[in-house]
């Protein structure tokens, strides 16, 4: 069950990975959200905000800043824990995987909690997989790309039609155990040399 | 779906008796302090013992820690009063953590803006070559017209509330009459980000570790006023962290991984190792720093700004010598001493068996046979080699009378920040 009255602060410099996170939290009902990339000021955002659950991605070398913040009594007036319920290592596994930290003030249920712990690890290994396959169709376009110019450099160094061209290098892959961008490269390279 | 492209090629494992792990995955911060572990990792010694480091590079101590406690690192670099919260259960995630083994001395400094040095030599009247306690009375006196004209106070960073940077800086101010608390603003700045903070005015000084003072003042943007060895000497720096479950449960691995880091340390402590050590910690994957700054660093070979005034501190870098990789509890005892004194911790019978257990140096000991003559709750600071900069002794056996005697400090609990900026 969500607790639309719980007040969460989400710090992430990745823009677009904060806001996916956002979109989450509303969605599962959470009205009091505050996101923030940038952790200048984040003292005053803490005092006004009185968050109840800092979700904050583990890669921000500003951690250390927010752990200083928590030693200050007057800036967090709550005791703030990592997490809340240290028995469920699944769930803590499972956050530090995906990249998300939290700090939770004290005496908040924990099943309170794990819901939009639960929402964060979630979203942020969306969000990874999002970039990988990202990551992914790019290299795979550029892997075409060079392929094709290596077709072009057999065609016309070795006057090749495209379908020899072509078997041409994925035999030459096979037999090297290698992949067929990398035989291409070489062919590019090679042809850069020799022209 | 590619299936032909090669998979990573471990190495074939070497057993060690039992079921005790080979494979130690290690936490680091990329500082020039952890060239201990590099150096077991990168020229041989670990895998003398038998032993694979793996080492992981991080991005903040909360995450250090929190790796640790969580299981995905095995061991870590921490700062040296890490283990000593964690025993006393400060800090937002505190999970038993002990050390036996520290990773040297040496490699702090405290670095000013240019500007607010030039204001100290006007109002202080110090010369360049002033000592670490006459730069701090001179910023005193600079803090003092700052508030008599109503101007903002400095902000100064450092890495860590359970740091090194942390004690030091405030004992520094301190020593020269600034209340770290209320004359000035100490706010967390992670070291890389130090040198451009203070570049762009978000801060007026710092306290790190190598090699971000010599990087700041290379650029011309900063100051060194003081350096590790002037506040005291021997104070350690950084340690070996690990849970002592862990340490229970794997013994062997535990002496295996003493053994390679106290031979990594001796040969990190060689001056003709040091280029070789230089050009690994510059790698990528360690520091990913320009070289000539981290030989520079490693030789003590101070440039104090950028008009060209210079200072050697000899054994800048302390990786072994001098029981430099003894996990003393007296010195435990002592950061407790100054987390009390700063408010972060009460005295207790507790506290004292806590913070003292957090160094242990029975596991050092039982690796190597060997140690120093002195008792380890011996008192601190009385021989003139190792003085506190203030010249006070610390007895850990009269630990409340020693924060008791400092005229600065924080009562417990309550420290009040300055207002932000």
């Amino acid at each position: 069950m969500p607790a639309p009255d719980l007040t969460i602060l989400v710090i992430d410099e990745n823009a677009i990975r904060a806001s996916i996170i956002e979109e989450g939290l509303r969605e599962a009902g959470y009205n009091h959200v505050t996101v923030v990339q940038e952790v200048n000021g984040i003292a005053r955002i803490i005092e006004t905000a009185k968050p109840d659950v800092i979700v904050i991605d583990i890669e921000n070398p500003n951690r250390d800043m927010m752990e200083h913040l928590f030693q200050l009594t007057r800036t967090v007036s709550r005791p703030i824990a990592m997490f809340v319920d240290r028995s469920d290592t699944a769930l803590i596994e499972a956050a530090m995987e995906a990249g998300v930290s939290a700090y939770v003030v004290d005496g908040l249920k924990k099943e309170r909690v794990k819901a939009i712990l639960d929402m964060a690890v979630h979203r942020f290994n969306a969000f990874s997989r999002l970039q990988r396959e990202l990551a992914e169709a790019k290299s795979a376009l550029e892997e075409r790309k060079i392929i094709e110019r290596a077709k072009g450099i057999l065609m016309k160094m070795r006057g090749l039609s495209e379908e020899e061209a072509f078997a041409l290098l994925r035999q030459t892959a096979m037999n090297e155990k290698k992949k067929m961008s990398d035989i291409a490269q070489s062919v590019v390279t090679a042809a850069g040399l020799l022209m | 779906m590619n299936m032909n492209e090669a998979g990573s090629s471990l190495g074939a494992p070497s057993r060690i008796a039992g079921a005790e792990p080979k494979l130690l995955r290690a936490g680091f911060i990329p500082l020039v302090d952890a060239s201990v572990l590099i150096a077991a990792a990168e020229f041989g010694f670990a895998p003398r013992e038998g032993l694979t480091l793996d080492l992981v590079k991080d991005v903040s101590w909360a995450n250090v820690r929190d790796r640790l406690a969580f299981r995905q690192f095995d061991i870590a670099h921490m700062l040296s009063p890490m283990p000593v919260a964690a025993q006393l259960g400060l800090g937002s995630n505190p999970s038993p953590t002990i050390t036996p083994f520290s990773l040297g001395r040496g490699g702090n400094a405290i670095t000013l803006s240019t500007r607010l040095f030039e204001r100290m030599q006007q109002v202080g009247g110090i010369a360049e070559t002033a000592t670490a306690l006459e730069n701090a009375q001179a910023l005193a006196a600079v803090i003092a017209v700052m508030k008599e004209q109503g101007e903002p106070l400095p902000t100064f960073g450092m890495t860590y509330p359970f740091s090194s940077h942390n004690y030091e800086f405030r004992y520094w101010l301190a020593a020269g009459g600034i209340h770290p608390d209320r004359d000035v603003k100490l706010v967390v700045v992670p070291p890389p980000m130090t040198s451009d903070a203070l570049a762009a005015g978000a801060i007026d000084g710092f306290c790190v570790g190598a090699p971000w003072n010599m990087v700041a003042s290379e650029r011309g943007v900063g100051r060194i006023v003081a350096a590790k060895q002037d506040i005291w000497p021997s104070a350690p720096e950084k340690v070996v962290g690990m849970r002592p479950d862990w340490a229970e449960n794997h013994p062997e691995t535990v002496a295996r991984l003493i053994t390679a880091l106290d031979a990594a340390a001796r040969w990190c402590d060689n001056p003709d190792n040091r280029d070789a050590l230089a050009e690994a910690l510059a790698d990528q994957r360690f520091l990913a720093a320009p070289v000539h700054i981290i030989r520079q660093v490693l030789a003590g070979e101070f440039s104090l700004d950028a008009k060209g005034n210079r200072r050697v501190i000899p054994n800048y870098f302390q990786f072994h010598e001098a029981h430099a990789n003894y996990p003393k509890p007296g010195h435990a005892l002592w950061i407790y001493s100054q987390m009390i004194r700063w408010g972060q911790a009460e005295w207790s019978e507790a506290g004292m068996a806590a913070a003292a257990g957090a160094y242990r140096p029975d596991l050092y000991r039982a690796a190597l046979g060997t140690g120093p003559a002195a008792d380890d709750l011996s008192t601190e600071g009385a021989d003139v080699s190792d003085a506190f900069m203030d010249g006070h002794v610390f007895d850990p056996s009269a630990l409340s009378a020693y924060v008791e005697g400092f005229s600065v400090r924080t009562k417990s609990g309550l420290p009040t920040p300055p207002d932000e900026a």
